[in-house]
Order: C-alpha cells, then structure tokens, then sequence
C-alpha cells in the first residue's frame, strides 16, 4: 500500500449530501440506490436530506420561474454542512448548479444561500471520477460492449461526457462505444416531449436507432429524464434492450468480482 | 411566373407533422445539415480559438447595440453626405410603400433582387407583383424558389428542401427551352443564361446587407455567387433594404463578423465575393449606381432593443448555424415554422416581429438541448431566451416576476389557465416536504392506478408508471436492514 493511501485512511471519512431528484425518488428510485452504495465503497458518508423534492426545473423551463423559485426557495436550508452536494442527473445538477442563484437575483439572502449550493454541487460522475477515491480495478473483467448517452444540457454546462466516458473505461472488460450522432439530443426536453411529442418521439426514436446500431451490450448515462424517455419508448415498441444509471452499471460490476472472490 | 405566396402562420403542429411523415424531406434535410456541421466542424478545430474569435465578435455586436440609436444618426450622416438616401420604415407595409414609390418614380416594371431575408421578411415580391411590377430573384436557390411558388426553408440555402429532380422538373417547366436534365452544371447555366437578361433589362436592383459600417457609411454584402454584385452594380438604381439592427460602428469591426459569419455559415474561410459599397457612382466612374438608397427596417426589432432581457436577440449575423444544428429544425425543416426566420433564431426573433400570440408555438420546440447557443459565433444565448420568451407568453406584465417596460406583443396571451394551475397545484406540492412525502408515497402505493394514456407521452412511449417502492421507501429499508 502506497503511503498517500495510508494517510487517506486515517483522514475522516468524506461525507457528501445526495440530491437523489424527484425521477430517481418516483421513476427510477435504482439508480438512486446504486448511486449511494456506489459512493459509500468509495469511503464516503452519503447524507439524504429528507426534505428535498425537485430542482424545479420542470417549471423553470416551460415559463414558469417563479413556481421554481418557490420551490427551490423550500430547499435552501436543506445542506447546511460545507460538504458537496452529489446529483445523480445531470440536467437536474445544472439547475442547482447554473440557475438556483438566476432564480434568486432580486433576493439576495436567498441568492447568497443559492451560490453557497451552487458552489458545491456536483454531478455524480464528477464527484466519482474526481472527487472519490474509488478503486475500480478489481471489479468484474468479462467483456461489456457499453454505450453512453449524456444530457445535452449538463455535457454543454459541465463536460460530463467526459467524465462518463473516463469511468467506463476504467471499468476493465467495458468497451465504450460511440453511437452516431452523439452529441445530438435524445428528444426528451422534459415538457417539450409533452408540449411537441411527435418531434420529441422521432428525436428520440433516432437515438434508439443510433445506439443500436452500435451493437452495443448496454445502454447507460447519468440523467434519468433522457433515460425515463428512451426506457419507455423502447417498452412501448415492446423490445426488451433498457437503458440503465450508470451507477447500476458499476455497482452490478463490483458486486459481481466481490462474488467471484467470495467463491474462490 | 407565379407571384410568391403571402406568408401563412398555419399550424406548427400539423406543418411538424407532414414534415415527420416525409422522408424525401427529412432525409435532405439531415444530409444537408450533418454536411454543414462537418463542413463547420473544419474551419474550427480548436475550439479555444472559436471562443475567442466568438467573444470578439459578441463584443462588437454589444458594443453596436449598446450605442443603436447615435450609430444609425451616424450611418445616417454618413449616407447622405455620400449622395445615400435614407428611409426609415417601421413596418413592412412601410417598406414596400418606398419600394412601390421609387419603381413608379423610375417608371421600373422589373427589379432584380438578390437574395435579403428583409425582403421576405416584408414579403417584397409578392406586394411588388401585386402592382404589376416583375421583382426576379437573382440568388440560385431564391430563384428555383420564385419560380415554384415557394418560400425559403433556410436563410443561407434557402431551396435546401428542394432535391435536383424538383430543380430540374421547375426549371422545365418554367424556363423556355429548359429541357428536363439532372445534371448539375447544366441546370446552373440554364438558371443563370435565364437571370442574365434579367440583369441587363431591370432598372433597379434590390440587396440586402449583412453590416452597416456607421463611421464610413459602407453597406457590407456577403455573397458566392455574385448575383449580389450584380444587383447592386448594373441596374441604374440600388436600393438595399435591411434590419435596424445590422449596424456596427466601425470598418475594422466588419473583419471578425466576416471571419465568424463564413465559417460558421457554410464553412467557407471566406466567400467567392464580399461588397463594400460606399455611395453611389461618382462622377468619372464607369459603372455602379447612379442613385443608391437604403431602407432600414424596425417591423418590431425596436421591442427586442427596449428591453434588456431580449436586446441579445439583435445580435445575430444571420448565418443559420443555429438551424444546422438544431434537432428540431433537421426534423421538421424550415417550412414548418411559417415564418421568414426558421429554426432556434427563427423562433426568438419571430415572437417580435409578428407576436408571442401568433408564434406561440416556435419558443416552446425545443428541448433546450443547447446545441444552437453553443454553435452561435456572437454568442446569443439561444436557450435563455427561448425561456424568456416562454415566460412572457404565459405572464401578463402583472403576472410576471420580471416586468418588461412595455408589455410585448401578446404579452401573456399565451396563458392557458390550465396549465398555469398545473404548476400552482406542482409548487403547493413540491414546495411543502409533507405534502410531497405523501405524494410519493401514494403514487408508489396506487401505482396500478397509473392511466395507460398521458396525453402526448404516451403517443410513442409507454405510460410513466411510478415504481412500486419509491426511493425513500427503498432508502428507509436499507437504514432498517443495516442496523
């Protein structure tokens, strides 16, 4: 064992605030698992405010704002510790992250509270590539064709294809590969899929298409809108392939080498 | 030759609607565009580079905007001591009423024109062919265009939807002795054989302009084709026609615009011309117009200019980057906004040229993907204003948290009580812990009451079901499993 890592296990144990989203806690309450337990075998303490609902995004980006700034308002107090605040998708980190503190630009109390979140909030595949000292070395080596879908917003407002990208391949065994059109929307867009559905279907059903194609064993990103949308549309046209959280992904993989080391 | 169609505002919905359906179509336009990225891609590879060339030209744009009303004085000034008359027009009515004034005082029966989104913006050939005067498009794709009946479904290639079989089949049917061929070269030179005696005929040619320089009273023109040079150098009278907003304050200014506007256009390093035009011929020269005229245009640009939270709009240099690389627009094409600006600017410069009312639909297709504002070389940020905009649709200047000065145009009459309630009813809920714990906490439960039909969700995409055991559920489990 190296002596830096020696020193880090003596250091306290990191905690971190987990901002699970309204999709995760109603829709896709897997993902907000897998995502803590995947955090916790990194050494870090997950706290989950109880209190917490939704970023508000849904409001905020279909011209209502001030139904957001309510309910974000609801929320500021929710993290009082310096400690970051860790958001399993993507989009709804960047509402945190870029637009809590737009929602408050006449108040500043709140504004000040809005910043002090915004400074410390990051995006799950962020925080684990970046942030946490996570080993994935030893986790299951059996060859996994993987493909990556990142919300439009938070690739654009905080590079996590990158981040995504970096933390498959560090899985040994995950091969990533790249569909057409990567860097195109899924057609989600949250009420846009409600508001125009037959141009927010064809977005989506192209980017079905495009992984497909790929020939890929799985689907995964880190937004659980985008993943809510294609998940659904693929049970619709009643084929069985669905898109899963990336943080399933790592957790199904490590558990897997912990069994193999169990019956050896 | 058929006179061009008025523009209709018809159905969003259902224009998205053929388009979707239309393979011909969308299989062009998804060519077209993926050609356009990769075309645009090339000429910035390093994309440090890009944004430092983008934020000079965002700087110039700001710095013109920030001090509109003294540089059009100045351009103003400028013009008229160069022998430029100047109108002014605050509507489009306005705009063909100078146009209609000057053929008659010319006694001109035909004008060429080359290709000015201003000129469909105020629908010029149709409103010129309604008084029996011939107005030809010059450009390429406006005159396969004109010929057809047809609007432009792109700024910068506007027959983008046309395919060369429609080209060849218009071109025989419309020109004399055009036969019926597929072969390229051979449909331009019949195009161009069929403009050039429009050229040496027409007593006035008609441009747009891409800058407005304030200092030296110069009208910028970009263009490949030299149908623009043509227009605005042959015919004994040139009037161009633009937006109020087009002005710079200096000459210098004109070489990033220039810079971001080819290669993130068409993804050309320059183009094949670019005019300079200051004044009209001068005595002693042999060509040019003898008499030039500019007509600038507000047609609602000034609502953008008054208020801060939109002014950004009027930065835009008009080079469609924002449609190539929108995936509504490569879907549904140009056609389908029914307005002269398709596409992501289409649909934040529309609400204030017609109204939020009447383009209510363009703000909300879009999934705010961000595609366009990341692609814009003067940095508008596209999907900010397309919020905006969606606010001002649904609040009423009492309503709304960040009052306008003056109410828009169709300021909150896009308001549906419905759906305003909707979000009360979400922000009672989501804004009380208590009220939102028993929320999920039912739909987990009642699950199995989920309706199999939610609207539009459920067009191509099956119900959202809420899970049987909700995360909080599953997190109150593992706490009780581990102690």
């Amino acid at each position: 064992m190296s002596a830096a890592a020696g020193t880090a296990m003596h250091r306290s144990a990191p905690n971190v605030y987990f901002f699970a989203t309204c999709v995760i806690d109603m829709f896709a309450p897997d993902a907000g698992i897998d995502a803590i337990d995947v955090l916790e075998r990194s050494g870090v303490t997950v706290h989950v405010p109880l209190r917490q609902t939704c970023c508000g995004q849904p409001a905020y980006t279909t011209g209502f704002p001030e139904e957001a700034a309510k309910v974000a308002a609801a929320q500021l107090d929710l993290f009082p510790e310096p400690w970051p605040i860790v958001v399993p998708s993507g989009s709804c980190c960047g509402m945190l992250k870029h637009h809590w503190p737009k929602l408050f630009a006449n108040d500043p109390l709140r504004l000040a509270k809005a910043e002090g979140i915004a400074a410390r909030t990051i995006e799950f595949t962020d925080y684990l590539l970046n942030v946490a000292d996570l080993n994935l070395a030893h986790a299951r080596r059996s060859p996994l064709r993987v493909a990556l879908h990142t919300a439009c917003s938070a690739r654009r407002e905080m590079g996590t294809l990158e981040c995504g990208r970096a933390l498959l391949q560090r899985l040994p065994g995950v091969e990533l590969v790249v569909q057409a059109h990567e860097f195109e929307c899924c057609g989600f867009g949250g009420t846009f899929s409600v508001k125009h559905p037959e141009i927010s279907a064809a977005m989506t059903s192209d980017k079905l298409d495009a992984i497909r194609a790929t020939g890929c064993d799985a689907m995964v990103s880190a937004d659980c809108g985008c993943l809510l949308s294609l998940n659904l549309m693929l049970e619709k046209r009643r084929e069985p392939q669905r898109g899963r959280h990336i943080a399933s992904l790592i957790r199904e993989r490590l558990d897997a080498s912990a069994g193999e080391g169990a019956g050896r | 030759m058929h006179a061009e169609a008025p523009i209709k505002l018809a159905d969003f919905h259902a224009n998205a609607r053929a388009a979707l359906n239309d393979p011909k179509l969308r299989d062009s336009f998804s060519g077209a565009m993926d050609f356009l990225i990769e075309r645009r891609a090339r000429q910035f590879p390093d994309p440090a580079a890009f944004e430092q060339l983008r934020r000079v030209g965002e700087a110039v744009r700001q710095h013109a905007l920030a001090r509109l009303p003294e540089l059009l004085v100045q351009l103003e000034e400028r013009l008229t001591a160069l022998g430029v008359q100047v109108h002014w027009a605050e509507t489009a009515a306005d705009a063909n009423a100078i146009f209609l004034d000057l053929a008659r005082r010319h006694d001109a029966q035909l004008m060429v024109k080359g290709k000015s989104m201003v000129s469909e913006e105020i629908e010029l050939n149709h409103a010129m062919a309604a008084q029996g005067i011939d107005c030809v498009e010059t450009d390429m794709g406006e005159y396969i265009l004109q010929l057809d009946g047809d609007r432009p479904s792109h700024i910068i290639m506007p027959a983008i939807h046309k395919t060369k079989r429609d080209v060849a089949e218009i071109f025989h049917e419309h020109i004399d002795g055009a036969p019926l061929t597929d072969d390229v070269n051979e449909l331009i030179a019949i195009g161009r054989r069929a403009l050039r005696d429009k050229f040496a005929s027409a007593r006035i040619g008609v441009s747009g302009v891409n800058f407005m320089v304030a200092e030296t009273g110069s009208l910028v023109l970009v263009e490949n084709e030299g149908n623009g040079r043509l227009c605005t150098s042959v015919p004994d009278v040139h009037i161009a026609i633009t937006g109020i907003e087009k002005v710079i304050e200096k000459l210098e200014h004109v070489a990033p615009l220039f810079a971001l506007l080819t290669r993130s256009a068409t993804g050309q390093a320059i183009t094949t011309y670019l005019n300079v035009l200051t004044g009209p011929r001068r005595p002693g020269e042999k060509d040019g117009p003898r008499e030039m005229h500019l007509i600038l245009l507000d047609n609602g640009r000034t609502q953008a200019y008054r208020e801060q939270r939109f002014r950004a709009t009027l930065q835009c240099i008009r080079c469609g980057a924002c449609m190539n690389h929108c995936p509504v627009y490569t879907r549904i094409g140009g056609l389908s906004y029914g307005t002269t600006y398709p596409g992501p600017i289409g649909a934040i410069i529309s609400p204030h040229l017609q109204s939020l009312h009447e383009t209510r639909d363009l703000p909300t297709a879009s999934s705010l993907c961000g595609a366009c504002g990341e692609v814009c070389p003067v940095g508008i940020p596209i999907p900010d204003l397309l919020m905006r905009l969606r606010e001002a649709g649904r609040h009423s200047v009492a309503q709304s948290a960040t009052p306008p000065q003056q109410a828009l145009r169709g300021q909150g009459e896009v308001r549906q009580w419905a759906e305003a309630l909707a979000w009360k009813a979400w922000r009672l809920l989501y804004s009380h812990p208590v009220l939102y714990r028993l929320l999920v906490w039912f739909a987990a439960r009642l699950n199995w009451l989920t309706p199999p039909w939610q609207g539009g969700w459920t067009l191509a995409r099956a119900p959202l079901r809420p899970a049987p055991q909700s995360f909080r559920d599953r997190l109150a489990q593992r706490r009780q499993q581990r102690r």
